[in-house]
C-alpha cells in the first residue's frame, strides 16, 4: 500500500508522477533492505555450507548440512558461553533499568542542592572514551580479585550515564502535580517513583533495556580483558577464540556468529511491537 | 470538617537572584464547612498558600493549624486533606476506579467492600459511575474534572483544597461547574479553599473572599464587602469587571481637585481624608456603574466625549474620554450611545471611593445601599447571601 499520508487534495493518487515517485521510494528502501540483509545470509549460508571456501562463496548453497553447527556444539562449552552471555547482558540490563532510572527520577522530580550540577558532571561523563577507564577499572576489579568472575564482569556497567539522561528527560517530561497528587494520596518519595511516575516511562524504559541487552551481548573489550578463562567467555569473545585458532574455520565461525545473532534478533523484534505500543500508549491527552 | 487556621506564614524560594519572597506573613482563618476563595493576579502566592495548607511546600515560618492540630510539620497524607489540581493530574496508567480508589487504599486499612462502596458512592453523586473502568486519556476535560472532584471527595477530608480547578475548562462548561460546585459544598458541608485568579469566580462562589497581591494579604471579607468596602485601592480595581476607575488629585481642604473638574466632598468625607491621608494626593475611585447620565447639570457633573461603545448585550461599556483621563462606564444594553457623542454624567456623592495616593489604602469608601428586590417570597434555611454577610439592607 503507499502511504496514507499522501492523501490530501491535489496530490492524485495514480498517474506516472505518483507512480514513479513510489517507485522510486520503495526501490530505494529495497536496496538498502537487500545490501543490509546481505552479510546476514552470507552468515547463514556459510554456516550451513558443508565445505565453505570463505569469502567469495556463491550466495545459493549448493547443499546444506547442520555439521557445523554439531561440530560447534561438540567442541566448544557453547552452552556455558550462551548462559554467560545471558547472565552478563541480563544482569547488566536489570541493574541498569533499576539503578539509572532511579538516578534519571531523582535528577528530574527530588529537589535538592546541587542537583543540576550533578547532572551535568554525569552527563560529562559521557563523553570519556571507555577505553581510557579500561585500565584503571581493571586493576581496581583485580585487587578485589574479581577477575574471572561475574560480579567482575557485570560490576563496572551497572549504570550508564546515557540512561540516566534517557530517564531524566522521560520524567522531566512528566507533570509534577502527579507527585503531588501521589504525595497527598498517601506515597512517599519511593511509592511515588514506582507506582506513579515508573509505569508512565514504560516507553523510554523498554527503549533502555533493549539498547542496554543488545549493546551489553555484543559487548567484546570488556568480557575479553576481565575473563582469562574459557568458562568465562561470553560468546563474543568465544567466537574470537574460535576464529583464532591455527587457521580460520569459516564454517564454524559463522554457525558460531549465527547463534550469538539469533537472540539478539529475537530481542530486537519483539521488542519492537512493544516499541510500538509504547508510544502509542504514551500519546496522554492533556 | 475543620477549621484551618494559617498564623503567620511566609514561603521563601531560592532563586537565581536570591531569595524570592512568595508568601509574606500570611495570617486567615478559613471557618468550618466555608468556601474561602483565595484570589489574586498570578504570582501573588495564592497558590504556594494553597500549597503550604496542603504540605506540598514547608513553610518558612509560621505555622498551620487543620481542626485543633499543628500540621506545620505533618506530611500531606496524615493533613486530612484532599487537593484537586488545575491539570486534574489524574494518573494516567490507571482506570477511573483506580484514581479513586488509590489514595483510599494507601492512607486507610479500609476494607476492600467499604473502599468499593465509597467509590461507588462518589461516582454517583457526580454522575460518573458509567466512566469507572474508563482510562482518563479517553476522557473529555470536563469528565476528567468530575474524577478529579471523584478522588478528593471520596477521602471525605476535613478539608478541601482546589487549585484553579475549573480554568481548563470552557466558558459554559466553567460556569456550569460553578454552580454544580456551589451546590456540591452545600451538600457536603466541607471547609474548602479555593484557589484562582478569576474574580468573577471569587465572587460568585466564595462565602468570603482573600484578595492576596504580592505574597501579602490585602483583604479578607464577604464577595459584597470586598466589592463595596476594599480596604485599599489593589482589592477595589482587582474586585470587579469592568473594574474600578481611578482618577488621581490633590485634597485642598475642602474638595479633591482633579484635573479639570472638582469633587466636592461631604463633611464625613472629607473628615475622614483629613483623619487617614499621608501625603498630598488623593485617588479617587468610581464604578463603571456608578458613572450615571444625566440632563440635569450639578456640582458632581461632568461631560464627556465617547470614545468607544462596547455592546455587552446586558448592557454598553462606554469609553469616555476627559482631561482627567480616560473613564469607563455602564449603561442598560437598550441605551443607545454612538461614538463620538457628548454625555453628561454625575458622580454621585455617595458613591465614590477614595484612597491615599501614596499608601493606597481607603480613606472612605462608597455607601451601601442593598434591597431586597421585588419577587423575594421566601427563603430556605440560612442560604440567604444578602442577609448573613454583615451587609446593610435598605
Amino acid at each position: 500500500m503507499p502511504p496514507s499520508n499522501y492523501d490530501y487534495p491535489g496530490y492524485e493518487r495514480s498517474g506516472p508522477a505518483y507512480w514513479s515517485k513510489t517507485a522510486l521510494l520503495y526501490g530505494g528502501v529495497g536496496i538498502g533492505a537487500l545490501l543490509w540483509s546481505l552479510p546476514f545470509w552470507w552468515m547463514l549460508l556459510t554456516a550451513v555450507s558443508a565445505n565453505p571456501t570463505g569469502a567469495g562463496s556463491s550466495l545459493i548453497p549448493a547443499e546444506t548440512t547442520f555439521a557445523n553447527f554439531e561440530d560447534l556444539f561438540a567442541t566448544q562449552p557453547v552452552g556455558r558461553w550462551f548462559f554467560n552471555t545471558i547472565v552478563f547482558a541480563g544482569s547488566v540490563t536489570l541493574f541498569n533499568l533499576t539503578f539509572d532510572s532511579l538516578a534519571g527520577y531523582a535528577l528530574a522530580k527530588v529537589e535538592f542542592v546541587g542537583r543540576e550540577k550533578l547532572f551535568l558532571l554525569f552527563v560529562a561523563t559521557i563523553m570519556v572514551p571507555s577505553m581510557v577507564t579500561l585500565i584503571p577499572v581493571f586493576i581496581l576489579l583485580s585487587e578485589l580479585g574479581w577477575v574471572n568472575t561475574y560480579q567482575g564482569l557485570i560490576a563496572p556497567l551497572i549504570a550508564n550515564p546515557l540512561g540516566i539522561f534517557l530517564l531524566r528527560q522521560q520524567f522531566k517530561s512528566l507533570p509534577s502535580s502527579l507527585g503531588d497528587a501521589a504525595k497527598i494520596d498517601g506515597c512517599n518519595e519511593l511509592q511515588t517513583f514506582y507506582k506513579v511516575y515508573l509505569p508512565l516511562a514504560k516507553p523510554a524504559l523498554a527503549t533502555l533495556g533493549i539498547y542496554t541487552f543488545v549493546t551489553t551481548w555484543k559487548n567484546f573489550e570488556w568480557p575479553l580483558i576481565i575473563a582469562s578463562d574459557e568458562s568465562m567467555y561470553t560468546l563474543p569473545v568465544a567466537l574470537f577464540a574460535v576464529r583464532n585458532q591455527y587457521f580460520t574455520e569459516w564454517g564454524l565461525v559463522m554457525a558460531a556468529a549465527t547463534v550469538i545473532v539469533l537472540p539478539v534478533l529475537v530481542v530486537f523484534m519483539s521488542a519492537q511491537k512493544y516499541f510500538i505500543r509504547g508510544m502509542t500508549l504514551s500519546g496522554m491527552k492533556g | 470538617m475543620a477549621e484551618t487556621t494559617l498564623d503567620g506564614v511566609t514561603k521563601r524560594f531560592a532563586g537565581d537572584d536570591g531569595e524570592v519572597l512568595a508568601v509574606d506573613d500570611l495570617s486567615l482563618t478559613v471557618r468550618d464547612g466555608e468556601f474561602l476563595v483565595l484570589v489574586g493576579p498570578s504570582g501573588c502566592g495564592k497558590s504556594t498558600t494553597l500549597r503550604t495548607i496542603a504540605g506540598l511546600e514547608a513553610v518558612s515560618a509560621g505555622a498551620v493549624h487543620i481542626g485543633d492540630r499543628d500540621v506545620t510539620d505533618v506530611k500531606p497524607k496524615d493533613r486530612d486533606i484532599a487537593m484537586v489540581f488545575q491539570s486534574y493530574a489524574l494518573y494516567p496508567q490507571k482506570t477511573v476506579r483506580g484514581n479513586m480508589r488509590f489514595g483510599l487504599e494507601m492512607t486507610t486499612d479500609l476494607p476492600d467492600a467499604e473502599i468499593t462502596e465509597r467509590v461507588a458512592d462518589a461516582a454517583e453523586l457526580l454522575d460518573i459511575t458509567e466512566l469507572l473502568d474508563r482510562r482518563p486519556a479517553a476522557l473529555s476535560g470536563g469528565q476528567q474534572q468530575r474524577v478529579a472532584l471523584g478522588r478528593a471527595i471520596v477521602r471525605d477530608p476535613a478539608v478541601f483544597l482546589m487549585d484553579e480547578p475549573l480554568s481548563n475548562l470552557d466558558a459554559k462548561l466553567r460556569a456550569e461547574m460553578r454552580t454544580e460546585l456551589q451546590a456540591l459544598h452545600d451538600q457536603l458541608g466541607a471547609t474548602t479553599v479555593y484557589v484562582t485568579h478569576d474574580q468573577t469566580e471569587a465572587m460568585t462562589m466564595g462565602d468570603r473572599i482573600a484578595v492576596l497581591d504580592g505574597g501579602r494579604l490585602q483583604q479578607v471579607g464577604t464577595p459584597m464587602e470586598t466589592y463595596y468596602e476594599p480596604t485599599n485601592e489593589f482589592v477595589a480595581t482587582f474586585v470587579g469587571s469592568p473594574s474600578m476607575n481611578i482618577v488621581e488629585g490633590t485634597f485642598d481642604g475642602e474638595a479633591i481637585q482633579l484635573p479639570g473638574f472638582e469633587f466636592p466632598l461631604a463633611d464625613d468625607q472629607r473628615e475622614a481624608v483629613e483623619a487617614g491621608l499621608t501625603g498630598e494626593t488623593v485617588r479617587l475611585g468610581v464604578r463603571p456603574e456608578d458613572i450615571v447620565l444625566t440632563d440635569e447639570t450639578g456640582p458632581r457633573t461632568v461631560e464627556f466625549e465617547t470614545l468607544v461603545v462596547e455592546p455587552m448585550g446586558n448592557e454598553n461599556v462606554l469609553h469616555l474620554d476627559h482631561e482627567m483621563g480616560e473613564v469607563v462606564a455602564t449603561v442598560g444594553g437598550n441605551q443607545r450611545v454612538r461614538k463620538g457623542d457628548r454625555v453628561r454624567a454625575t458622580l454621585g456623592a455617595d458613591r465614590v471611593h477614595a484612597f491615599d495616593g501614596t499608601t493606597g489604602e481607603a480613606l472612605f469608601n462608597r455607601t451601601r445601599d442593598e434591597q431586597r428586590p421585588p419577587g423575594v417570597v421566601g427563603a430556605r434555611g440560612t442560604d440567604d447571601r444578602a442577609e448573613t454577610d454583615g451587609g446593610e439592607t435598605g
